[in-house]
């Protein structure tokens, strides 16, 4: 009989792409559930919305494309795509918003680069960034007031209908500020004690969002223990945005305290779940801390001195152009050899 | 407590060991035939010097290399020699090569065999010509001659000798066994070894999941100075290269070998083979093979003839034909599919995966990479597994070497953890050979434009050197004109002056012998046409000397083509050089025979002007 031929290694460890982006849908549920609980149902109808939109235009795509659909849709990787716009986007957010996030994501982002893994950028970031220039009303009034579920939050029939209206701005008293936002205006002319008393803040650091904020990190933490992601991006990251936070904004009256960066806005899910996409990110360890950092400096920076209350999106893509060059100048030095080989080939002497 | 490093990197996967040890070493038995390949590992092949038809013993030379880097192979048993001609061998391609043939008689009757007692009474040369008499190869990786590794450059000491027991692949338990049931030997071997190389240290690593491995060996070198290393289960901790980092925290360097930082890795079947060869002084003819898998019912270790087709051995552990979906040689991270069971076990056959179908399923199919950085994190030389994927994959080898991509140990542990399931390490191989491929193709090209330079300029030369000729040539013609004219006109001269008389007589017998020339041409007009005659003759004469040249011109470039390429033709265009050549030297002669009788004509006749 014909034996089978095969090069070695013939033995594979089980853990195949999809199965890496479903502990990552995974992770992200106890962040999910925090949105939910504390904003109300906008999220997760956001979340389902743009996981099937996403689905729909990748699908869409790879026919466009004659590549083989079932054999891509299964890598779970639009799903994720999809997933990281609806647990970004406010939760208010129209449903035309949304759509364009995930189809610029997808479409442009994704496939148009030649589909998964030929994509210099953050799909989803860029996706979230296209939305953020071209519709920022929509993107800075559809903020959820932070309501828990059972304490004064619209329902999801309400929820659901407003998000289908289409319309740019939803009920007024059941959306707010988000904290970064209230922050970020109202310091240049209050002290920090009166800015703090906005019903934004709530009584801890920032109403629902530190929550939030405290399940992404339980998630990523998860991701790191299965050694889905390393810490290497989250701890360049969270280092860079604390350094720069310590460095700078030790005058509360001036600028927002390092306990606000850290737990509102998009920090935990940035730094676990999107700056961690590996596709866009640096690859060696030594790489990935310098992009996390750079990333973290950058949010720092734009949160600070920018005209955007939060900045993720724009640091990671930021980061992202800079990827080819980090990567190029961190390969870790090889076994036997004195050094690392830096730079590319022929440019060096 | 031997103090331990760590290698980065490395994989965990399931072991499957327990398969195979659960039986005591079995002894494989002779088969109905032996197929002993004459090239069993690295350097140059034997040769064989018995003849097809001959009785040989067991133990008996039946190869050697007589020039090059190489062992003999010896019969493993007595009996007949059937054939020596080409078999199929272990070799991932699935080659056939040169095979000694050897039908058993039965008999297995030994040859003179000359075991040494004491061999610290010889000389180390002596002892390492009878590990290389013996036939003995590396028995883990490549099968390096040991009696080569064993001497290594004078500038090279040896300060530590590490026996490599870890055996980090998954299912292989060769040397696991051959350490719980050999420990003696094991240890014998590496004395002699140790003997040889005389290191300030002597250790045996081994992985922590052998524990009966580990107290057998503690106990035969009970009260000596080597170490037992238990090292962390990790592959490849195995790996040479890692082994060496574990136990002294030095690395080797890269493109050097162990001895350059002062460390010698053996194997411990190696081991085992020289302590044989020098006490019993029985040459290399069996091996400890493990024959594992879910497609056989008996798994375990067997004790196995060289030679012995792995079929045979299959039988031994009752494989089920039909269960057997890929035959492994070796481990699953580093072995490679045989294509028929035919072929025979060698010096560094360890191992032998009769895998299911369920076992060892196909890998899915090949996704996109991405980037996700678990091979670099698994990659045990701290390689870039995946920039040098995307590098081979775009044929930029320019930068894969540059990544280092010769470091690459093949150990597979990038593919193992690959969530894409892209055949890595097939990419590795495909972006070396190219580049071996290129470099071999790049040295033909610079010598074939040495040479074609070479021509070019001797050629120039050759065109320069027959320049300088003819202009030699000419100068002297036209010296000896001068010359000749010269002498005339002295001799012209010195006659008048000398005797203005006789000149004047020989005026008047000129003047006479004209006068009655004139009438005898009068009388017959044919004589008299001869001098006139002579000039048109020159003419044709240089016109024959001339095409001749330029023939002998062709012929000679023709040849020196013929020559440069090495044609066939060469002895031919030889002849016809030397043709050209007597008949241009001829019409030179005719030539210059033509231009002396004008010489001389026109002078008796000059005063007719």
């Amino acid at each position: 009989m014909a034996f089978v031929q095969q090069s070695s290694p013939h033995a594979h460890s089980a853990r195949p792409t999809s199965r890496v982006m479903l502990w990552v849908l995974i992770a992200a549920l106890p962040g999910l559930l925090a949105q939910t609980l504390f904003f109300g149902w906008g999220n997760l109808i956001n979340v389902v919305f743009c996981v099937a939109v996403a689905i729909a235009s990748e699908a869409a795509l790879l026919k466009l494309r004659k590549k083989p659909v079932a054999f891509f849709i299964r890598d779970n990787t639009a799903a994720v795509t999809g997933l990281l716009l609806g647990l970004s986007l406010p939760q208010f957010a129209p449903w035309w918003v949304s759509a364009v996030a995930v189809i610029s994501a997808i479409v442009v982002a994704k496939q148009l680069y030649g589909g998964l893994g030929s994509n210099p950028f953050n799909p989803a970031m860029v996706g979230y960034a296209l939305v953020l220039v071209s519709f920022p009303v929509a993107m800075t009034t559809n903020w959820a007031e932070p309501a828990t579920l059972w304490d004064g939050a619209p329902g999801f029939g309400e929820t659901l209908a407003t998000i289908a209206s289409g319309q740019q701005t939803a009920v007024d008293g059941w959306t707010m500020a988000t904290p970064l936002d209230e922050y970020k205006h109202k310091i240049t002319t209050h002290t920090a004690a009166e800015v703090l008393n906005h019903p934004t803040f709530g009584e801890g650091i920032a109403k629902g969002w530190e929550w939030v904020n405290a399940a992404f990190l339980a998630g990523g933490l998860l991701l790191i223990g299965l050694r889905i992601i390393s810490w290497h991006i989250p701890a360049g990251f969270l280092g860079g945005l604390i350094v720069m936070s310590l460095a700078f904004g030790n005058n509360a009256d001036l600028y927002a305290p390092l306990s606000l960066h850290l737990l509102a806005g998009g920090t935990m899910l940035g730094a676990f779940f999107i700056a961690t996409d590996p596709v866009s990110a640096a690859t060696s360890h030594q790489g990935k801390l310098i992009y996390g950092a750079g990333i973290g400096i950058l949010i720092y920076l734009i949160r600070t001195w920018g005209n955007y209350p939060d900045a993720v999106a724009f640091s990671v893509l930021l980061m992202n152009f800079a990827v080819p060059f980090i990567d190029h100048y961190t390969p870790p030095r090889t076994y036997g050899h004195h050094k690392a080989r830096r730079g590319v080939p022929g440019s060096q002497g | 407590m031997t103090q331990l490093w760590d290698f980065s990197g490395g994989i965990h996967p399931p072991e499957h060991k327990d398969i195979s040890t659960a039986r005591p070493i079995r002894n494989a038995g002779v088969p109905d035939y032996l197929v002993l390949p004459l090239q069993q590992h690295i350097g140059d092949p034997a040769e064989a010097i018995v003849e097809v038809g001959e009785r040989v013993l067991k133990g008996q030379k039946i190869a050697d290399v007589k020039t090059g880097m190489g062992v003999p192979v010896h019969a493993p048993t007595s009996g007949m020699i059937e054939s020596i001609a080409d078999f199929p061998v272990p070799h991932p391609s699935g080659m056939a090569d040169r095979c000694i043939t050897l039908k058993p008689d039965g008999e297995d009757q030994w040859c003179q065999r000359s075991p040494v007692t004491d061999y610290r009474s010889l000389e180390r040369d002596q002892v390492l010509k009878m590990i290389r008499d013996a036939g003995i190869s590396g028995m883990g990786g490549a099968g390096f001659p040991t009696n080569i590794k064993l001497r290594p450059p004078r500038d090279r000491k040896v300060s530590t000798l590490i026996l490599n027991g870890a055996e980090c692949e998954p299912y292989i338990t060769a040397d696991d066994m051959t350490m719980r049931e050999k420990a003696d030997e094991v240890v014998a071997g590496l004395k002699i070894m140790a003997w040889i190389l005389r290191p300030e240290r002597c250790v045996i690593g081994i992985e922590d999941n052998k524990p009966e491995a580990i107290a057998a060996l503690q106990k035969a070198t009970e009260g000596t100075q080597t170490e037992i290393a238990v090292v962390p289960t990790k592959y490849p901790s195995g790996g040479e290269k890692q082994l060496i980092q574990i136990l002294t925290g030095m690395e080797v360097p890269s493109g050097g070998i162990p001895a350059d930082i002062g460390v010698m890795c053996q194997n411990i079947g190696t081991a085992v083979a020289v302590a044989q060869a020098v006490s019993d002084g029985t040459p290399l003819i069996s091996r400890i093979v493990t024959i594992t898998g879910e497609a056989v019912r008996e798994p375990g270790n067997f004790e196995t003839l060289i030679g012995t087709p792995i079929e045979h051995l299959l039988e031994q552990a009752g494989v089920n034909q039909n269960a057997v979906s890929r035959l492994v040689l070796g481990g699953p991270m580093m072995g490679y599919t045989l294509t028929t069971e035919a072929v025979p076990v060698i010096k560094t056959t360890n191992c032998v995966i009769a895998a299911t179908a369920s076992e060892l399923p196909a890998p899915p199919p090949e996704q996109p990479c991405i980037r996700c950085g678990q091979c670099a994190e698994a990659c045990p030389m701290e390689l870039l597994p995946q920039q040098l994927f995307w590098h081979a994959k775009a044929t930029e080898f320019e930068k894969a070497e540059h990544l280092n991509l010769f470091d690459c140990i093949e150990c597979g542990a990038c593919s193992y953890v690959c969530p894409s399931s892209i055949p890595l390490v097939q990419y590795y191989r495909f972006a070396k050979g190219e580049i071996r491929a290129q470099q071999a193709e790049q040295l033909k090209a610079d010598r074939a434009r040495e040479r074609f330079e070479a021509r070019q300029a001797r050629l120039e030369r050759e065109q320069q050197e027959k320049e300088l000729r003819r202009q030699e040539r000419a100068k002297a013609a036209a010296e000896a004109q001068a010359k000749k004219k010269a002498e005339a006109e002295k001799a012209a001269a010195e006659g008048e002056a000398v005797d203005e008389r006789a000149a004047k007589s020989a005026l008047v017998e000129q003047a006479l012998a004209r006068k009655k020339a004139k009438t005898e041409a009068s009388q017959s007009p044919a004589p008299s046409a001869a001098p006139a005659e002579d000039k048109p003759d020159i003419e044709a004469l240089e016109k024959q000397l001339s095409q001749a040249q330029s023939k002998l011109e062709t012929m000679q470039g023709m040849l020196d083509d013929a020559k440069a390429q090495q044609a066939d033709n060469l002895e031919k265009l030889e002849r016809a050089v030397a043709k050209n050549h007597d008949r241009v030297q001829r019409a030179e002669e005719a030539l210059s025979e033509a231009r002396e009788k004008l010489a001389a004509g026109p002078t008796e006749s000059q005063p007719t002007h």
